[in-house]
């Protein structure tokens, strides 16, 4: 019996009596687990939306300088450590207005607050991975990144295989295709306003 | 388009779909996108969203699935204009708050519209009557796919269309479908079927969406994620939820067909009473009774035709559109006896309810009432 979510093997079974109809719901373990079917307090979106993340619980002292400063430079490594003066170098928007509105201030904003997005991501969606439909401007590099991942692997299985001029050729074109992706920004940085071509 | 026109063409929605048209009344589906290097309406100071407005609005104005659209800035609109756009389910109430910077545009059909600058700088939506999201979507995505030629998208690899919101990220995809269940709500059934759809990460709403109670037995019932699936899949799952649920709505009619007749004939007999004599109507009111003449039609109690008078009366006689008609601010108390006079009117024709179906159903299977 697979996942009523998803296409996983079923291992959760839920069985409500509805006035006297039988109710089935069968879900995989991590969807179960996802869903807080097999939490008592039950799936509590809500509370997850409010506390944001584990990680920055303790309300830090409401500095008068928590405001946008738009010269801040961009913190490209931010600490998870959720420093709520941490703003967005496009359009000012900080860390701590996140925390309080849960909504962001321009796209940018993903890059500069994106490390701790991860568990709120999690809670909050079915996966963490965008998998649906791509637009055709960023279709020809998210090729090429499928590309790569699939010339990696075959990599390791020539070098696995001890296939060693199967692998230099590998590696030959995994560079090749490296550099070419490093060329061109990447069209998600704001900074790019040529379209890239198919 | 003039507003009134708008108003005036009845929406293509509101005839009986196709598929479970009984139950299902609309499917609808809504997607988020954003442009790169904007940043969102609700951050943006006035000029910037002014400013993604005059870049969005021609793009979306030139779309040919709209036609000759309908199309204008908030602020251009009056409060009672706007409100009736949202009785419409054309724009959403947070739109209907906005003014200078934001717009709507919509097709004469009312089948697609396409708020610019709401939560996100594009929410475009398509609607359809009866069970059709896949039919909905292809629509949309459509529509999706000329407007990128034209626009840069805000999109990232790893967390697909970005949006205002984390919890639209991804797909930025949301499909409800507005559910009439009369036969689970007077059967006392709709908690638990309403409980073990929101177990199953589903969201189950009121007529006008979030935080709004449900009026007239209707319910929407939606995806809540939109990150790590494929937007055909999500609609997949939805769908079949939601077939259930016409399921459990359906069985939940024959039983109070077959063991509940008085109580059935009861309540429609009532509603036809008081919609087709009351001089007094108010909106809540209106909406329970005409959802108990809609079961009627369903069950066979009054004619057919009569599922699209009901379907356009609903909207008639709401608050907004009320006050359209008679041109003026109209206080709660004027607009409840205007609402009689509308829907004495619509329903002049209808004929007193034939129970001799339900009495059928009594015949062919004796009611088994040794339930105490």
């Amino acid at each position: 019996m697979t996942c009523d979510l998803c296409d996983e093997k079923a291992s959760v079974f839920l069985t409500q009596i509805v006035d006297g109809q039988m109710e089935k719901v069968n879900l995989c373990e991590s969807c179960a687990k996802a869903k807080g079917v097999t939490d008592p307090t039950g799936f509590a979106l809500a509370d997850l939306l409010l506390g944001l993340g584990d990680e920055a619980d303790e309300p830090k002292s409401p500095s008068s300088s928590s405001q946008m400063d738009p010269e801040l430079p961009t913190p490209e490594k931010s600490a998870p450590s959720a420093d709520e003066k941490l703003a967005c170098s496009a359009c000012g928007y900080t860390h701590a207005q996140f925390k309080k509105a849960g909504r962001l201030g321009c796209p940018k904003c993903y890059q500069v607050f994106g490390a701790g997005l991860e568990s709120l991501l999690k809670a909050m969606h079915k996966g963490t991975k965008h998998i649906g439909k791509v637009p055709v401007r960023h279709r020809a590099v998210q090729d090429r990144h499928e590309t790569l991942a699939a010339l990696r692997s075959e990599l390791d299985d020539a070098i696995g295989r001890e296939a060693f001029e199967d692998a230099a050729r590998l590696r030959d074109e995994i560079a090749t295709l490296e550099a070419e992706l490093a060329k061109p920004s990447e069209p998600t940085s704001e900074s790019s306003t040529e379209t890239v071509g198919s | 388009m003039r507003f009134d026109t708008l108003l005036e063409s009845p929406a293509d929605w509101m005839h009986r779909g196709q598929s479970h048209g009984d139950i299902v009344v609309t499917s609808r589906i809504r997607l988020a996108r954003n442009l790169v290097g904007h940043s969102f309406p609700g951050w943006g100071r006035k000029q910037e969203n002014e400013a993604t407005l005059r870049v969005v609005q021609p793009v979306v104005e030139s779309l040919p699935q709209l036609g000759e659209p309908f199309s204008r800035h908030l602020n251009k609109l009056t409060a009672i204009q706007k409100q009736a756009l949202v009785e419409r389910h054309l724009i959403s109430r947070e739109h209907a708050a906005r003014a200078a910077g934001s717009a709507a545009v919509m097709n004469r059909a009312q089948t697609i519209s396409i708020m610019i600058n709401e939560e996100d700088h594009l929410r475009m939506q398509s609607i359809q009557p009866g069970l059709a999201l896949r039919e909905s979507f292809e629509v949309l995505d459509e529509i999706d796919t000329q407007l990128e030629q034209a626009l840069e998208f805000a999109f990232d690899r790893q967390l697909g269309f970005l949006t205002a919101c984390p919890t639209n990220l991804g797909t930025g995809l949301r499909a409800s479908a507005m559910l009439h269940l009369p036969a689970l709500m007077l059967s006392d059934q709709v908690n638990q079927v309403i409980q073990a759809v929101n177990k199953i990460g589903l969201a189950v709403r009121g007529l006008y969406g979030e935080g709004t109670e449900a009026l007239g037995n209707l319910f929407q019932v939606s995806n809540q994620t939109t990150l790590g699936d494929k937007e055909v899949e999500i609609i997949a799952r939805l769908q079949k939820v939601i077939e259930q649920i016409v399921n459990h709505e359906k069985n939940a009619r024959q039983k109070l067909l077959s063991d509940n007749t008085t109580t059935l004939c009861d309540q429609i007999g009532r509603a036809f009473a008081l919609l087709r004599h009351a001089h007094v109507m108010p909106s809540k009111e209106a909406l329970n009774l005409i959802s108990m003449v809609r079961l009627g039609v369903d069950l066979g109690f009054f004619p057919s035709e009569f599922a699209v008078t009901l379907e356009s009366l609903l909207m008639e006689i709401q608050p907004a559109h009320l006050q359209i008609r008679a041109d003026r601010k109209l206080p709660t108390s004027e607009r409840d006896e205007m609402r009689s006079q509308i829907i004495r009117d619509r329903l002049k024709c209808l004929p007193e309810p034939d129970i001799s179906k339900a009495l059928g159903g009594l015949h062919n299977c004796p009611p088994n009432n040794d339930d105490a």
